[in-house]
Formats: C-alpha cells, sequence, structure tokens
C-alpha cells in the first residue's frame, strides 16, 4: 500500500438556492483554492476525478463541461462516476494504488434546487418493479425509519435529539446551511411530514460544490500543508430491492467500515453523511462507535445536503478536524442510494 | 403452473423529471446580449482567449472569463458539413448545410447555418455574416441568428485556422 493523504479541501458555502452562478462557476474557485493550497502545480496534478449526476443537472454528459473549471490544457488524465465526490476520491486513490499517479485533484458538486430532488431520487431505483411505483426519497427512509422504531432500536426522541445535536453543531460551521439551537420538546410537537419522520429529521435541500487533492507522501510532504493519512478506504453495497433488505441494519456500512480498519484504533470524531435522523444511529451502530466519539462536529446532512458532495464533504470536514488539531483519528463516511444502500468507509489519521 | 402464457417482453412507465434551469452569470450575460441582437464574447484573466458564449471559464487555464466584449456577426468558416438525413427536433428543410464558424475576434467556433449559395461552392476559410431575424421575433436564444451568407471577402488561408480546426 502506498500513503496517501488528503492534502488540501475547501467547499462553497452550502446554500439552499445557487441561481446566479452555473456548476463551472460554482466550481472554479474552490479548485482554484484547493490546487493551490496543495503546493502541486496544477500540470503535475497526476489525475482528476469528478462526482456529479445528469439527473440533478436535467442534461446529459452535464460533467463534461465541469471540465472547463479544472483546465484540460494541455489533456489530462479524467475521470468522473455518476455518484457523491467520495467515490471520484476511491477512483483517485485505486489510481495512486496502481502506481499510475502520485497526486489527484477529486470534485463534486450539484444544484438540486433546478430540479424535485426526492422525486429525482425515485429514478435511481429498479425501473421495472419500483420506480414506476414512485416512492420519493422521503418515503423510502420513512419506510426505513418504522422499522426501525418498530423493532424498538430507537425512539421518535432519540432522532429528534440527532437533529437538534447536528444543527447545534453547525453553529460553528461557516459553510453550513442549516443551523441553530433547537428544543427537542418542540420539534417532537410538529407534526409528520411523511410519518414517522417531521421535517427536522429530513435534510435541507442544498446547492453546492466541494473539492480535494490528495498525494503520495513525497509529494505530500511538501512543507506548506499539513497532510491528513487515508489509512484506510472501502464500499460495499446492499442489495437495490427495499424489500430484500434488513432495512433496521447496514451490513454494507458494517463490512466496509470493518475492511478500512475503524476498530484497529481509538476513533475521535467521526463524519456520517446520514440524511435522515435515523440513519445516524443505523450508522453509529453499524461502525461500532463508542459513546465518546463526536460525530458530525460539522453540522452533516441534517444540516447541509449538497447532493453528490454530501459524502465527499463528510471526508473533507474529517481532514479539517485533523488538520486543525481537533482529532488524531477520524472515521468519514459517505452513503448512496436509498436507504443508505451503499457506503463507503474512510478513516483518516494526523 | 401448467398453463402457457405469453412472455412479458415490454412494460412502459413513463417518467418525466421538471426544472428550472438558470445558465449561470456568464450564459446570462450572453443570453441578454443575444436578445438585443449583440454578440457577447469573453475574455479570459489569464490567455485572453474570447469565448462565445462563455460558460465562466477558460477551459486551458481554468481561470475566469471576466471581460466581456461585442463580437462582430462576421466569422469564417472553420469546417462544415450537409445534412441529408432528418433528425429528431431539427425542422430545417434538407438537405441543408451546418458548419463551425469562427467570428471575428473569437478563439473558439461557433455552431450555424449556411444558405445563400450552392453547398457546393461552401469551403473551409470562406468568409460568411450572420443574417438575423426580424428584431420583433428576437428572443434569449441563438435562434435570433436565422443562417450565415457569404460575403465579398478574399478566403481566409487554412494556415491562419489551423489551430481552431
Amino acid at each position: 500500500m502506498r500513503d496517501v493523504a488528503i492534502v488540501s479541501y475547501a467547499q462553497t458555502p452550502y446554500v439552499r438556492s445557487e441561481r446566479d452562478r452555473n456548476e463551472v462557476e460554482m466550481l472554479m474557485p474552490i479548485i482554484d483554492e484547493v490546487v493551490k493550497k496543495s503546493g502541486i502545480p496544477r500540470h503535475d496534478i497526476g489525475f482528476t476525478c469528478s462526482g456529479s449526476t445528469d439527473y440533478l443537472a436535467g442534461q446529459s454528459f452535464s460533467f463534461v463541461m465541469a471540465v472547463d473549471a479544472v483546465g484540460a490544457w494541455p489533456p489530462i488524465k479524467e475521470s468522473h462516476v455518476e455518484m457523491d465526490g467520495a467515490w471520484a476520491l476511491y477512483e483517485a486513490w485505486i489510481k495512486i494504488q496502481c502506481g499510475e499517479v502520485d497526486s489527484a485533484l477529486i470534485f463534486s458538486f450539484g444544484r438540486s434546487s433546478m430540479g424535485e430532488t426526492a422525486e429525482t431520487m425515485t429514478l435511481q431505483t429498479d425501473p421495472y418493479t419500483m420506480a414506476p411505483l414512485g416512492p420519493d426519497a422521503i418515503s423510502m427512509a420513512a419506510l426505513q425509519a418504522r422499522s426501525g422504531l418498530d423493532a424498538g432500536l430507537y425512539s421518535e426522541r432519540d432522532m429528534a435529539e440527532v437533529a437538534a445535536r447536528n444543527r447545534r453543531n453547525a453553529l460553528t460551521n461557516p459553510e453550513a446551511q442549516l443551523a441553530g439551537e433547537f428544543d427537542v420538546e418542540a420539534l417532537l410537537e410538529a407534526p409528520y411530514r411523511v410519518s414517522p419522520l417531521r421535517d427536522h429529521d429530513c435534510p435541507p435541500i442544498t446547492d453546492g460544490a466541494a473539492a480535494m487533492v490528495i498525494a503520495t507522501a513525497d509529494v505530500a510532504r511538501n512543507p506548506s500543508n499539513k497532510p491528513v493519512w487515508i489509512r484506510g478506504i472501502d464500499h460495499r453495497l446492499d442489495s437495490h430491492q427495499l424489500g430484500s433488505r434488513d432495512l433496521t441494519r447496514s451490513p454494507s456500512t458494517e463490512l466496509a467500515g470493518q475492511k478500512a480498519g475503524v476498530g484497529a484504533g481509538k476513533i475521535d470524531i467521526a463524519e456520517l453523511h446520514a440524511p435522515f435522523t435515523h440513519q445516524e444511529i443505523i450508522l453509529k451502530n453499524a461502525l461500532g462507535l463508542d459513546e465518546d466519539v463526536r460525530i458530525n462536529p460539522s453540522g452533516g446532512a441534517l444540516a447541509a445536503n449538497p447532493m453528490m458532495s454530501a459524502g465527499l464533504a463528510r471526508i473533507g470536514e474529517a481532514s479539517r478536524q485533523i488538520a486543525g488539531g481537533a482529532a488524531k483519528r477520524a472515521v468519514a463516511h459517505a452513503t448512496s442510494g436509498p436507504c443508505l444502500q451503499q457506503n463507503l468507509v474512510c478513516v483518516l489519521e494526523g | 403452473m401448467s398453463e402457457e402464457r405469453e412472455p412479458v417482453t415490454r412494460i412502459i412507465t413513463p417518467v418525466r423529471v421538471e426544472y428550472t434551469y438558470t445558465p449561470g452569470i456568464a450564459s446570462e450575460r450572453f443570453l441578454r446580449g443575444v436578445r438585443e441582437g449583440k454578440l457577447l464574447g469573453a475574455a479570459c484573466d489569464s490567455c485572453g482567449r474570447v469565448y462565445i458564449p462563455s460558460r465562466g471559464a477558460c477551459p486551458r487555464c481554468a481561470s475566469p472569463t471576466s471581460e466581456f466584449r461585442e463580437l462582430s456577426d462576421k466569422g469564417t468558416v472553420i469546417t462544415f458539413c450537409v445534412v441529408r438525413v432528418p433528425a429528431a427536433n431539427i425542422d430545417v428543410p434538407l438537405p441543408y448545410c451546418t458548419a463551425n464558424i469562427l467570428l471575428d475576434g473569437a478563439d473558439i467556433s461557433f455552431t450555424g447555418l449556411i444558405q445563400g449559395c450552392p453547398f457546393e461552392d461552401v469551403r473551409i476559410g470562406m468568409r460568411v455574416q450572420a443574417v438575423w431575424r426580424p428584431e420583433s421575433e428576437w428572443g434569449f436564444g441563438i435562434g435570433n441568428i436565422e443562417h450565415f451568407t457569404p460575403i465579398d471577402e478574399p478566403d481566409v488561408p487554412f494556415a491562419k485556422l489551423k489551430e481552431y480546426s
């Protein structure tokens, strides 16, 4: 294994609606920032990989246009995943492990506000038997929340406490969208949105982008940056058929966590990509996190849920905690698909 | 299950997704220009190359394209093709000639129809000018230009166009 570090990370302010700037205009400043902060000359970065989806942009091959924000001349080695940027990071990490390149630029972006995100997410389900039924993202998450409540694994109060803590944590994150002090009793008095989910159990709709540079030890040990080492990274998936899954657990997170080596040392903080409150509880159990692990100091996806970037943002936010000295060892998680179908776990150390 | 049944060979599952699209700062500026009959290019802050339409970034330098300038509606044919097969969503009568046109002052070509001469006369290096639709029909789209037509100016030698071909 080659030692690979995150050398720089940046994200746009996360907002409800980015109506002025297009994707390229959102990406340009943060790509410029991560490249400059990496200390690696732009043309020396070996590989570029992005994560996004045409379903958010409403146009085919929309990711090709985003490459304008990178400066692809002379020609660069470039790839794209129709997934959260966390999986673009995984592809770049593999590319470095294969010895093909020593550094990579990763970025992801999306403007959820242009469409109806919850309904658009229906289209990622099986097109023959599931999508025609039209379950939107919130209804599917509600099915999962209900299964855990019925199994006695958590209560609606536990879920409200997750919402209140994440949004309180977000008060110290200037790029978060939804932050504040919320009273759990008051939250529980609110009507259901899709039973058993209330508004506070659901993520905000967020536009935004994220960018990161990773590099091998010799390249990352530039005196101008504080490398944060990727000690383990793994991703696994569960069936795409909701009916064939035990929705109260996340077996793919359990396995990815084991393979990434979460249990090999003490975890100080965890950044978990849980768009819905009950999912944080499922993930915490799947990763076997102790009570003293600080979860989502950034506020997590309940404070800002930029589709296609929220997973990469968890890894980026965890790396910031380590680079800033607030943690020595962290776990970051990204999810994709309905009800935590696919999960990536990354262990970071200073 | 002894009963013989016809296999299911097809199902139809209609999908409709609606978007409210906003084009971005640079593209919006371009579209507002076209609405007034102006072709606005944008120059790269680093290398000075002029893009039309610009999406806001120079794809070579990854720098913003902040300076807008009005370009001529005259240009040079960079390449072309004569289309003789129908395509969905294109209601131009067949056959027609479509071309990449480098507007004067731009560093990237632009697609337009060539009319006003026999197809066999269309050639790389030929000088053309936009023929606009009547002003009353102008909207926020490049469809305000109906086509390009040849003008009486000497051809541009290929050596000068090589970079754009």
